[in-house]
């Protein structure tokens, strides 16, 4: 494979397009050529636009500039409709096959193959025998062609979607973050039939922030940054260190702060033992201490979020002890454990962590009345200088206090979540994908501000599946996998091998 | 800001046409009538509006002013004195409302479901605790009940309604006085306390307020008392104000002409957003409404299409403004 393949038309070309949602400029004057039969990464941060570009490609949303053209012939997509007559498939990261129906049934969704005088009574023999191709392609067995698709794994299910993409003729195939919920051998599995799609002259658009399988897969990659074009690498450009610094467009060092850690501090927080409802069979220990981050890794689904909620008070406790400062506590409701000063920066901070339709002031104060109210009564001074107070500390960039939430940009409204809990003071500071939704530029800010509280002495716990922030900005990592801590690493021992195999449980083989 | 504009504009549209429309429209006497059943309805409509703002919907506020109207006969009939059996009807709406709320959180059932329940449930208790027969402050001053009750009831008619003895004229809207008087506290905990702010934080997102720490049940089962306690209090009213209640439809329907009155004032229906002056506006609108229609001799039977084509137009305004704003904030 040459990295540019030679002067042919490309199958499908995006020229200078640009996406702005509300407060975000999402994706800025961004072109891409995709070329018959190759694989081409789409690389970047998380908030870089990579999702943006993609679901253009596939005609999601429009671009409010620049054109598609598709072998060299401008083309609108007016939806995913469109795209799809046109040879262009998504495949979900959230997977969309009708989960009650059989495999081939969800092969031919929505284009069944009837005899209409005849009432659109279903002609299931040819739809059975093309089926049968249809997964032979992605080396599928044919026995699944009538198994629900809710009793396939994950792995199976992202196959068998890839193959009703190319039942219906596609030429390129995007694929986003396809191996999130995946096993090893599943993804293996999957570089296979990419090889083989590849080979066959179907183009892949492979979307992913593990560089590993770029490295792997990818003949070009596309780097985007904060929106823009960042760079374009050929092959034998791709390695760990070129993309990622193309991806942050600055050195990881500086990148991630260190400045103020206390190494050695005092176990703040302790965790011993602890099962919730609901939760996994295996009980959970872990210690934070004072001035440190302790990162937490793991697969999608291994559970650190459920343990976080659990330790907050969200999910009912049902063994093991949580000791803060050395003294037994316990939490029946997060009121309890905010009052005791160990705060959660929830995952879904737009359900969770915010009020989109209140003010910026109004998300701030919410956990915060007690200190700006007297027997009940708040008082508006107050308020306003706890507003002005955390709206500067913060940089948050917003018109005024009165602005909804919502209108904001995903890293402001990060920092609105930040807000909420640093006028309390916290001692433990559970961050849950601190970064997820953030452009470049606020990431950094958030990292400087986490490096600063640990200066202040708080103990952070920072759950994250961003590989570089967690080995730039973590003390420790300990690391989950299917509800268990399988490992801890120290900093000396922080790799993303390392890491990674803790997380597909490659300790326990 | 333009929600309260909006309604207060409708208001002075409507009280123009009922002084072009007849001139004893504009008599004092009318007006005062039209004026304490706005007062009556903006308890009704304070109640709706405190649960929708904080997320719930309690469609048994009818039936529990039914029930709070019998209940204080019955109570006055067995010789409870008229000032006690008003507090303990009061009371009896504040455990309905404790039952209620403890129900829809401790279930996690939806407000909508138990207190449709509770409408059916109440309605007919109403109707067990007289065997359906209809109840009256004549029966209870019937000699050989409690004739000594006279007086206290007379003077609770002056005060709390405005009809004073012997003529039972109405004099001024005492409703009105009352309902200002709850209005102008609610105003004060709505807007000026932590209370307030929890329980539209609430309405406008559960799971956020839950994860910013506050005890979101404890904030909603409030709500239910408070609503259930102000729609036994207004049971009261409607049996000093009528001198007779029917178990079977006394009050009926009021919990949808109490949420038309919320939602005209601006209470959103997704929770979260509404203020005190609004709702007070919002239910203003209903009473003039009905007397409006009275007056231009348009026959009653339009009163309801009127409600719902008013309501649907001032709803869909709203949400025309509102996606306008997002969309150009946006």
């Amino acid at each position: 494979m040459t990295a540019t393949p030679p002067a042919r038309t490309p199958i499908l070309d995006a020229v200078g397009v640009g996406k702005s949602f509300p407060g975000v400029r999402a994706l800025d004057n961004v072109s891409v050529a995709i070329y018959p039969g190759e694989v081409l990464a789409i690389v970047g941060e998380n908030g870089a636009g990579k999702s943006t570009l993609m679901k253009i490609l596939a005609g999601v949303y429009q671009p409010d500039a620049g054109e598609l053209r598709r072998a060299g012939v401008t083309v609108r997509f007016d939806g995913p409709a469109d795209a799809l007559a046109a040879g262009v498939s998504l495949i979900h990261q959230e997977l969309s096959l009708a989960e009650n129906l059989t495999v081939v049934e969800n092969l031919y969704l929505g284009r069944e193959l009837t005899i209409p005088r005849l009432g659109h009574w279903l002609r299931k023999s040819p739809m059975r025998a093309a089926g049968l191709e249809m997964l032979a392609k992605v080396g599928l067995p044919a026995s699944l062609l009538n198994a629900r698709v809710s009793t396939l794994s994950p792995g199976r299910k992202q196959l068998v979607e890839i193959a009703r993409a190319l039942g219906r003729d596609a030429k390129v195939l995007i694929m986003d973050e396809p191996t999130s919920s995946l096993t090893q051998t599943e993804t293996a599995r999957l570089y296979e039939v990419i090889d083989g799609l590849r080979a066959g002259g179907v183009s892949v658009v492979y979307i992913s922030h593990r560089l590993a399988e770029i490295t792997r897969l990818a003949d070009r990659a596309v780097v985007l940054r904060d929106g823009r074009f960042s760079a374009e690498l050929a092959r034998h450009e791709l390695t760990h260190d070129t993309i990622v610094k193309h991806m942050i467009g600055r050195d990881l060092t500086q990148y991630f702060p260190r400045d103020h850690r206390k190494t050695g501090g005092a176990a703040v927080f302790e965790i011993d033992g602890l099962r919730y409802r609901g939760g996994p069979a295996h009980a959970a220990s872990l210690t934070v201490r004072a001035g440190e981050v302790l990162g937490m890794a793991g697969l999608v689904g291994a559970g650190r979020t459920e343990l976080a909620e659990a330790v907050f008070g969200i999910r009912p406790v049902t063994a093991g002890t949580l000791r803060l400062d050395g003294r037994d506590v316990r939490f029946k409701g997060p009121a309890d454990a905010i009052r005791a000063g160990v705060l959660l920066a929830p995952e879904d901070r737009r359900i969770h962590g915010l009020i989109l339709e209140a003010s910026v002031g109004a998300n701030l104060s919410l956990p915060n009345l007690d200190r700006v109210s007297r027997a009940g009564w708040i008082s508006r001074g107050d308020e306003a200088d706890l507003h002005q107070r955390m709206i500067a500390k913060l940089g948050v960039k917003t018109p005024s206090a009165a602005q909804p939430v919502g209108f904001l940009s995903g890293g402001n409204q990060q920092k609105v979540v930040f807000g909420k809990w640093l006028a309390r003071g916290p001692k433990v500071l559970i961050l849950d994908e601190p970064t997820r939704g953030v452009d470049v530029g606020a990431k950094g800010e958030i990292y400087a501000l986490i490096d600063e509280l640990c200066g202040q002495g708080v103990a952070v716990w920072m759950i994250s599946s961003d590989m570089e922030e967690l080995l730039g900005l973590s003390d420790r990592v300990a690391v989950m996998h299917e509800g268990a801590i399988a490992g801890e690493l120290d900093r000396a021992a922080m790799t993303e091998e390392a890491i990674m195999t803790l997380a597909t449980g490659g300790a326990n083989r | 800001m333009k929600r309260i504009a909006g309604v207060l504009a409708l208001l002075l549209v409507m009280y123009g046409a009922l002084f072009y429309s007849n001139p004893n429209a504009s008599s004092q006497s009318n007006l005062i009538d039209v004026a304490n059943r706005q007062g009556f309805y903006g308890l009704l409509t304070l109640a709706a509006g405190l649960m929708i703002l904080s997320g719930s919907i309690d469609l048994s506020l009818g039936s529990v002013v039914g029930l709070g109207a019998i209940l204080f006969s019955v109570l006055m009939k067995n010789g409870v004195p008229p000032p006690v059996a008003l507090l303990l009807t009061v009371f009896t709406g504040t455990l309905i409302g404790l039952l209620q709320g403890a129900i829809v959180y401790g279930l996690k059932l939806q407000s909508f479901l138990v207190t449709l329940c509770g409408m059916f449930i109440f309605r007919g208790l109403a109707r067990l605790l007289t065997d359906n027969r209809d109840v009256g402050l004549q029966e209870v001053l019937r000699k050989g009940n409690h004739p000594e009750f006279q007086s206290a009831i007379e003077a609770m008619k002056t005060l709390l309604v405005g009809k004073v003895a012997p003529t039972e004229e109405l004099v001024f809207p005492a409703m009105l006085g009352v309902f200002l008087v709850v209005a102008v506290a609610f105003g004060a905990i709505l807007h000026g306390t932590v209370y307030g702010r929890y329980w539209c934080a609430i309405g406008y997102s559960e799971q956020a307020a839950r994860y910013s720490g506050i005890q979101v049940g404890r904030y909603r089962v409030l709500t239910f008392m408070i609503g259930s306690s102000l729609a036994a209090f207004a049971g009261c009213l409607l049996l000093l104000n009528y001198g007779t209640a029917k178990p079977d439809n006394a009050g009926q329907n009021y919990e949808l002409e109490a949420i038309t009155g919320a939602v005209l004032g601006g209470v959103s229906l997704r929770g979260g957003e509404g203020t005190m002056l609004g709702m007070a506006l919002g239910a203003a609108v209903l009473p003039l409404l009905g007397n409006l229609v009275t007056f231009l001799e348009i026959p009653n039977d339009v009163i309801p299409v009127v409600v719902g084509l008013t309501l649907f137009l001032g709803s869909f305004v709203d949400e025309v403004i509102r996606r306008r704003g997002a969309a150009r904030k946006g």
